[in-house]
């Protein structure tokens, strides 16, 4: 187990543009990492600077307290999964498994030995004298898995290694992969455009955006309080809705659009000096009003349905809101048309507002559906 | 209808067959003839004996001249693979300054006709002393521009990955080159290897000038000697010398034809 | 966290750490090392040449090849001033259009049919594909043999139909087309090659979609394949045409430049007048005319084919 940190971090091509600007993070050492961003927005470079296989132009990258900057990356003791497995094509499963050890001389003897080892927990031992393009998709993926684990580096890149996987096989292997890397510590690095890989395996992770860090944490703290609104759009599925909100503090009021208006507490007055926010909200804390009763105050809104999608489990819904187009997502099966009017509701401790101009998070929820085992089980 | 059509395809595939191959079923024909019958005009020899090929082995060093054609075709096609993979390596592989300047100056190198330069090469070759040796043969053929040009193209579809592996597994540049970029290239270099083995094997103009005695004349240079010696009458041993050069390249071609054509059309066009 | 003084300490020994020229050229160098055969063999038997054909076509040579006076621009002047030259120019010149349109018509149209599929057609794919298995000399000798004017096998069949004989190799009128024949067998096999590679490489969906609208098999040759094809096909013209430049062998075996010179190409005019008449001064001359006219099918062949051929 080896930590690895970065220290104000900066790569540029040719003197052109930053395209990883001041990076500093700290990964700690058994940490399973995740860097999450867009297509584009530097994450994989980052991963390809900690390797070696880029230079890094600013800053400083530490592996265990040593700055490794200049060292070539088999000096590095990492392993590293590619997106295209990188197999090579002319050695068979097992001499591919092997490879990084024949170079780094390891005895014969305990090449086959770790080789046989490794097969077997990834379930190989059957394909070793196979050619990779003889492989599924799947395979394939094992034996770069396998590849890399077999080096025993303490640290382990992987780089998309499930894009290539169709979805079924993609959920089982993200809890295949965590669970070796649990099993043999190893500090991962993994790098991802799909927010969900980086919710559902990442110790934390960390949303990049242009090449700048937009937050690093825990998957569940960055879905609950995110940092702005890129990241809130970012993370979860359907994004969360955005709108601009007018403050009037006089009336201790948060009014989108004028149609819908919200008090606010007393308490939280203090916080807001700007007279317009961003307000977002997750699609799940759309709530439907259902009873007349509760309409007498005027935190609902009539909205007309644009779009439905019934998934079985939930039900998402499309409406325009302004000029926004807004989803929510409700649980189980509801028989709504194209056209409808339906009553929403929103709550004033389910939203987030995001300052308009720099972005930065003032307000997080109060109020999540947050469950905890035991409470539910006495 | 459908296979009326088809029908015809074969029958014009069988004609233009013919006509392309009959001079040298025509020349097989005559190899096994003697001077009588060929004066006859048959088309058919009356029995196959082989007495034409003993007269051609004879009256030349035919065989040894078939040792020197395949000593000089397999050293330039090895001399070429060698030079053309390390050269298309460092092209491919690794970056430096001038890296498209000099790619560019080996792609001008295909602008210079053999021939233009072959008054100079010949004074070489004569001051160096390799009139009538292997090596003046052979290495000057070594470098081609077309054999580094075809390698690149190949090299280049190698995944980035795959090299960027081997970093990280800490494979040096030199051990890359053999256990990876080699192997995973292996069709361009059968590709290349048949081309410069058959390209040699059928050169003509420069063995004719880089000797003047028969310790390393080519089987190419046999068969003009032959056709001179032996013109007068018998066109039958003449013919026997041209199959027994002609097989050698006839087999790697039938073997390596859909290779070849893969490999020649990528190379030109990509 | 790590307060901004040691940071900037730690900043500071990266940029001392930083690479050291011969670090930086390590690349440089390595690059070099295996380009270094090439290089070598470029330059001894290709630059160094090209550059002392030059020289020497500025002078009059000794018996050696040793340059001996200096006549400046002389050796261009007399050549073409030369009908020797003029003719053999005007026979390399004529050679090129007899064989390099003849030959790829030939060869595309065999390409085609070898296209079908149909049983068998890897045979005659091979049969047409042979002739680039044939060396120059060997096809020479099969030719001339067939040009022969009593046993030859041409004169036979235009005997057995009642017509004249005719002297192939020895008439001026007929020697050139003869040579020209010879080649344009010679060359079909790496032409039928190169172009069959090129219809394989055309996509099936064309094809299957242009089926679907109902084109016939004419249009979708006219609209689909020799659009699809033209750059093969450019490239297959420039090698013909460099080819044809380079004709040796034929001429060598088959008629000696004669008769009357009609049959001189160019290389083996340089060959005789450098290595039998030892005038290496115009023989040089002629081999610069000679890298001349490569040259400019070379740059036409960058020029007009580059938007259609990638060479990077």
């Amino acid at each position: 187990m080896k930590n690895v940190e970065l220290f104000n971090v900066s790569k540029s091509y040719e003197k052109q543009k930053e395209v990883i600007s001041d990076i500093s993070v700290s990964i700690e050492p058994g940490e399973f990492f995740v860097l999450v961003g867009p297509s584009g927005c530097g994450k994989s470079t980052i991963l390809r600077m900690i390797a070696g296989l880029e230079d890094i132009t600013k800053g400083s990258l530490r592996i265990d307290g040593n700055e490794v900057n200049l060292l070539p990356p088999s000096k590095r003791d990492i392993s590293m999964v590619f997106q295209n497995y990188a197999l090579y094509p002319h050695l068979n499963v097992e001499e591919n498994i092997v490879f990084g050890l024949d170079v780094k001389k390891v005895k014969k003897f305990e090449r086959k030995e770790r080789c046989m080892e490794v097969a077997e927990m990834l379930g190989l031992t059957d394909y070793l004298k196979r050619k990779p393009r003889h492989l599924s998709g799947g395979q394939r993926q094992r034996v770069a898995l396998a590849r890399a684990i077999v080096n025993q580096a303490p640290i382990c890149l992987m780089d998309e290694p499930l894009s290539n996987l169709d979805a079924k096989l993609r959920a089982h292997m993200r809890s295949e992969i965590r669970q070796i890397q649990r099993k043999l510590k190893i500090t991962m690095i993994y790098v991802t455009h799909d927010q969900v890989e980086a919710m559902t395996m990442g110790d934390r992770i960390m949303i990049l955006n242009e090449g700048k860090i937009q937050q690093v944490g825990k998957p569940i703290d960055v879905y609950n309080a995110p940092a702005n609104p890129f990241v809130a759009q970012f993370i979860g599925s359907p994004p969360m809705n955005l709108a601009t909100a007018n403050i009037n503090l006089s009336k201790q009021e948060l009014s989108i659009g004028g149609r819908l208006k919200l008090s606010i507490p007393s308490n939280d007055l203090q916080s807001y000096q700007e007279d317009t926010v961003t307000l977002g909200i997750r699609p799940e804390y759309l709530k439907i009003v259902n009873s007349i009763n509760t309409k007498s105050t005027n935190n609902y809104l009539d909205v007309k349905v644009e779009h439905v999608e019934v998934l079985g489990n939930e039900t998402i819904v499309s409406f325009q809101l302004d000029t926004y187009r807004w989803q929510a997502k409700w649980n189980g099966q509801w028989n709504v048309d194209v056209g409808d009017i339906v009553p929403i509701a929103i709550n004033y401790e389910s939203i987030c507002l995001f300052n308009s101009a720099s972005g930065h998070l003032i307000k997080g929820p109060t109020q999540v559906e947050n469950h905890i085992i035991h409470e539910v089980t006495v | 209808m459908r296979w009326v059509k088809k029908g015809l395809v074969y029958i014009i595939l069988s004609i233009a067959a013919l006509l392309i191959f009959f001079p040298i079923l025509y020349a097989f024909l005559i190899s096994f003839m003697t001077g009588g019958e060929l004066l006859q005009g048959n088309i058919f020899p009356e029995r196959f004996h082989l007495e034409n090929y003993q007269k051609a082995f004879d009256r030349l060093p035919l065989a040894h001249y078939l040792l020197n054609s395949l000593i000089i075709s397999l050293s330039v096609m090895l001399g070429q693979l060698v030079v053309s993979a390390m050269a298309a390596y460092a092209f491919v592989f690794i970056p430096f300054k001038g890296r498209t300047l000099l790619f560019f100056i080996f792609i001008s190198t295909m602008m210079i006709p053999w021939e233009a330069t072959m008054i100079p090469n010949f004074m070489t070759i004569q001051k160096l002393d390799w009139i009538n040796t292997y090596q003046g043969l052979t290495v000057p053929f070594f470098a081609i521009a077309f054999g580094t040009f075809l390698l690149r193209q190949h090299f280049k579809t190698i995944p980035k990955e795959l090299h960027e592996a081997s970093e990280v597994a800490g494979l040096s540049k030199f051990r890359f080159f053999i256990k990876v970029v080699l192997p995973y290239c292996k069709t361009s270099l059968v590709t290349l290897g048949a081309y410069g083995f058959l390209t040699t094997w059928n050169m003509y103009l420069w063995p004719l000038l880089a000797t003047n005695n028969d310790s390393v004349r080519t089987v190419q240079i046999g068969l003009k000697q032959l056709q001179t010696q032996e013109m007068a009458t018998e066109w039958g041993v003449v013919m026997a010398g041209v199959i027994v050069v002609i097989i050698p390249t006839l087999i790697l071609l039938f073997l390596g034809q859909k290779q070849l054509q893969k490999g020649l059309a990528q190379g030109a066009l990509k | 966290m790590k307060s901004q003084v040691e940071l900037n300490g730690m900043l500071d020994n990266v940029v001392k750490k930083k690479k050291g020229i011969w670090q930086q050229s390590l690349n440089w160098r390595t690059a070099l090392l295996y380009l270094l055969p090439s290089l070598i063999l470029f330059s001894v038997f290709l630059f160094y040449p090209m550059g002392k054909t030059l020289y020497l076509s500025f002078f009059l040579t000794d018996r050696q090849g040793e340059a001996n006076v200096f006549v400046g621009l002389e050796n261009y002047l007399y050549l073409l001033e030369s009908e020797a030259f003029l003719k053999s120019i005007k026979a390399t010149i004529l050679f090129v259009l007899y064989t390099v349109p003849t030959g790829i018509i030939i060869s595309l149209f065999l390409a085609l049919l070898a296209n079908e599929k149909l049983k068998g057609i890897g045979f005659f794919r091979t049969i047409f594909a042979s002739t680039m298995g044939i060396s120059v000399a060997a096809s020479s000798v099969v030719w001339l043999f067939l040009f022969h004017p009593s046993v030859g096998f041409l004169n036979k069949i235009i005997a057995s139909l009642g017509g004249q004989g005719v002297d192939w190799l020895l008439d001026p009128k007929w020697a050139l087309l003869s040579v020209s024949i010879t080649t344009i067998w010679m060359n079909i096999g790496f032409t039928f090659l190169i172009i069959l590679g090129g219809i394989q490489n055309i996509d099936e969906h064309l094809y299957e979609s242009a089926k679907i609208d109902g084109a016939g098999y004419f249009y979708q040759l006219r609209r689909i394949t020799i659009p699809m094809l033209s750059p093969t096909l450019f490239f297959v013209i420039t090698v013909s045409l460099i080819n044809a430049f380079q004709t040796f062998g034929q001429v060598d075996i088959l008629t000696q430049g004669g008769p009357s010179e009609s049959t001189n190409l160019i290389v083996y005019s340089i060959y005789r007048e450098a290595f039998v008449n030892y005038q290496f001064g115009t023989a040089s001359a002629q081999s610069i005319f000679l890298f001349l006219c490569i040259l400019v099918v070379t740059i036409l062949q960058f020029k007009f084919g580059e938007k259609k051929v990638h060479y990077q």
